[in-house]
């Protein structure tokens, strides 16, 4: 292209012109190829719940189009127009299950911000020694616990649980998983403690506040976005935990994910029923990936550029 | 990290008067003697040496979080504003170092004993029994194999991710849209995805890939092979944590300097030669960064083993964890379960802090 001016309808031209169609073609196709590879599964998931034996052996796949949507998966759940309103003891279970989850991955997020955001903030602001620990030696010790496998710990705490009457508890699990998240909220939220200037809080000292004054006044309004994000990832992996909750809870404080793992087995080919549970153990996270991914891609984003 | 002194200062001027100070260091013996003599008294209970006793060790564990309650407070009373600022970094450190350290240690004395659940007598210590024991399990040592093999995909994840990343980066519409598509295997649970592709989507008779491949003409068995097996777990574990490392690098590729890449393409460097050149070079850290986190995430792997395949065919697809788990599972076997999680903690600590030196030493070398 050095010697040939780009006119419209010059032969130069007219490649550029199929040059920047096939990257067009290429990009879309791509990315499209891809959307499916990720949607398929959950659509599946989704259309099977509605579905009768037939459909399934068949293998329907649209909709009122090669087959009738029915409740019947639902109904194993409980969960269907006609019997919302009635007593339900499959429902019930059901919904200890959720509840269970919902709980356990809230409080255990919660108090995984709480503590790792106070940690971070100390680790960014003031020089520490405990013993012969130094500032980063500290966080290399918070970090570190990131690579401690599950295994290690589940069968020391399944006798020490024992021990302590704490097994197949939710306070059991809930101190499990925040040790679980406690490293990667430190991650995030160290990095955003240190994108805030501390001219702030001296500016805030010199007005007459204490340390953790500004700390809260001050630094915390500023970090809230961070700590979002810190929290809904800690939701999302808490959540989704299965090994934990497997070993160390039997009848009480069983989460979600134990309850479709001990259905999988027993179903056979009860396709629709274990779809509808499926579906609705993935549809919260689904909904908050929709409404907040915002957050999540921003606790992501956060530690890997520096 | 600062070098020397606090990034944020602060004037201390505290007058504590004596006895605060011994007020402060009485609570925390106090509280630490409350502790230690229920400890004690109960340790004296369950050997049989007093009558009385409590039902469980749960008012030793009260006593416990009273003592750090009272060391945590006793920070500000004894040390003042000084105390103030170690209270950011003393509820993380003493969690953290309660619930993993002292089961640590519990855990290297149960992996020297016998201990079997379903056994009525107590741990037995047993010496090297369990590590000759380990020495001679060929299903452990395959295991660990597999790991090699798992935690080599992640070359090929990390291959996909970046595409991934460079096409959301590119110019295109819609892109709020294919972000959150492409995030959505992420949010679901390894446990729900295990029978949502696993059980069904890959069932042999009616599942939509056996069809698929039915009419393409070959005999869908996805599990039958243990190559075939080892790959179905690598694809679905892939499929969950792809987005991870994708919007890692994402991140990374918005953060470049625009100025560079312009700079290439005034030069006259073609897309590959840009990308190969400029960006790739400039994505290194933020790729390392993503592949050592993956690598950790990999490590851990076991969910989706345990539901689709638990270990099977013949422990083709165990991974450590899997196995473990139904070490303990199947038979109950605590002592030497831990004693195999020990020494797959040992050996992860081992690659790890290898990996972490090659990196950097990696790193440094100039490009």
């Amino acid at each position: 292209m050095t010697d040939t001016a780009v006119f419209k309808d010059h032969d130069v031209d007219s490649t550029v012109r199929v040059k920047w169609w096939t990257s067009r073609v290429a990009i879309y196709g791509a990315l499209i190829l891809w959307s499916i590879i990720c949607l398929f599964p959950i659509y599946w998931t989704l259309t099977t719940s509605f579905k009768l034996a037939p459909d399934v052996m068949r293998g329907n796949m649209v909709p009122w189009y090669d087959f009738m949507p029915r409740w019947k998966g639902w109904e194993s759940l409980g969960i269907s127009p006609r019997l919302i309103g009635e007593v339900s003891t499959v429902r019930e279970e059901f919904l200890k299950r959720f509840w269970n989850s919902a709980i356990i991955a809230t409080s255990a997020s919660l108090l995984a911000v709480v503590l790792g955001s106070l940690a971070a903030y100390g680790l960014s602001r003031f020089n520490y020694r405990f013993g012969f620990m130094r500032n980063s030696d500290i966080s290399f010790f918070f970090l570190s616990q990131m690579i401690l496998p599950p295994v290690v710990l589940a069968l020391p705490f399944l006798v020490l649980y024992r021990s302590l009457d704490l097994l197949d508890s939710q306070i059991g699990l809930i101190l499990l998983y925040t040790l679980m998240v406690l490293p990667i909220v430190i991650w995030i939220m160290r990095d955003q403690f240190q994108g805030i200037p501390v001219e702030l809080e001296e500016a805030a000292l010199v007005d007459g506040l204490g340390i953790w004054g500004a700390f809260l006044q001050i630094v915390l309004p500023i970090a809230l976005p961070g700590m979002v994000a810190a929290f809904i990832l800690s939701l999302v992996l808490c959540w989704n935990e299965y090994f934990f909750a497997a070993l160390l809870s039997s009848t009480n404080a069983t989460t979600l994910p134990v309850m479709v793992a001990s259905q999988t087995g027993s179903q056979g080919i009860n396709w629709w029923s274990m779809a509808a549970l499926s579906s609705a153990a993935i549809l919260p996270l689904i909904v908050v990936a929709i409404v907040l991914e915002k957050y999540i891609i921003k606790g992501m984003a956060a530690g890997a550029v520096k | 990290m600062s070098a020397e002194g606090d990034l944020l200062h602060t004037v201390t001027a505290d007058h504590i008067s004596d006895a605060r100070k011994r007020l402060g260091k009485a609570m925390v013996w106090g509280t630490a003697l409350l502790c230690v003599g229920l400890a004690l008294w109960q340790t004296a209970f369950e050997l049989d040496h007093v009558s009385t006793g409590f039902a469980n060790w749960r008012p030793v564990l009260y006593a416990y979080m009273l003592w750090a309650t009272a060391l945590c407070v006793a920070q500000v009373m004894v040390r003042g504003e000084a105390g103030k600022r170690t209270l950011f970094v003393l509820p993380a450190a003493l969690f953290v170092i309660s619930l993993v350290i002292f089961p640590l240690l519990f855990a290297l004395y149960i992996s020297f004993t016998d201990w079997n659940l379903a056994s009525i007598q107590g741990p037995q210590p047993n010496g090297w029994d369990n590590m000759v024991q380990m020495w001679n399990d060929q299903f452990y040592w395959n295991a660990l194999k597999n790991m090699v093999y798992y935690v080599l995909a992640v070359g090929v994840e990390y291959a996909i991710a970046f595409g991934l990343a460079l096409l959301l980066n590119a110019q295109i519409r819609a892109r709020k849209f294919f972000r959150v598509v492409f995030l959505l295997p992420l949010m679901l649970s390894p446990v729900a995805v295990s029978w949502m592709i696993g059980k069904s989507m890959l069932e042999v008779r009616f599942g939509p890939i056996s069809r698929i491949v039915r009419e393409l003409g070959f005999e869908p068995s996805f599990f039958g092979t243990p190559e075939m097996a080892r790959f179905m777990i690598m694809a679905m574990d892939a499929w969950t944590f792809i987005p991870f490392m994708m919007i890692m690098l994402l991140a990374g590729l918005q953060a470049l300097p625009r100025e560079v890449i312009e700079a290439s393409k005034v030069d006259g460097a073609t897309g590959w030669q840009s990308f190969r050149e400029v960006i790739f070079p400039l994505m290194l850290p933020v790729s390392v960064t993503a592949i050592v986190i993956r690598i950790i995430f990999k490590l851990k792997l076991a969910d989706i083993i345990i539901n689709v395949t638990s270990g099977g065919p013949g422990g083709a697809t165990d991974s450590v964890t899997s196995f473990i788990f139904r070490e303990y599972r199947d038979r109950s076997n605590v002592g030497y379960g831990t004693l195999l999680a020990m020494v797959y903690l040992v050996l992860i600590i081992i690659f790890v802090t290898l990996l972490l030196k090659l990196v950097s030493r990696w790193m440094e070398r100039p490009a």
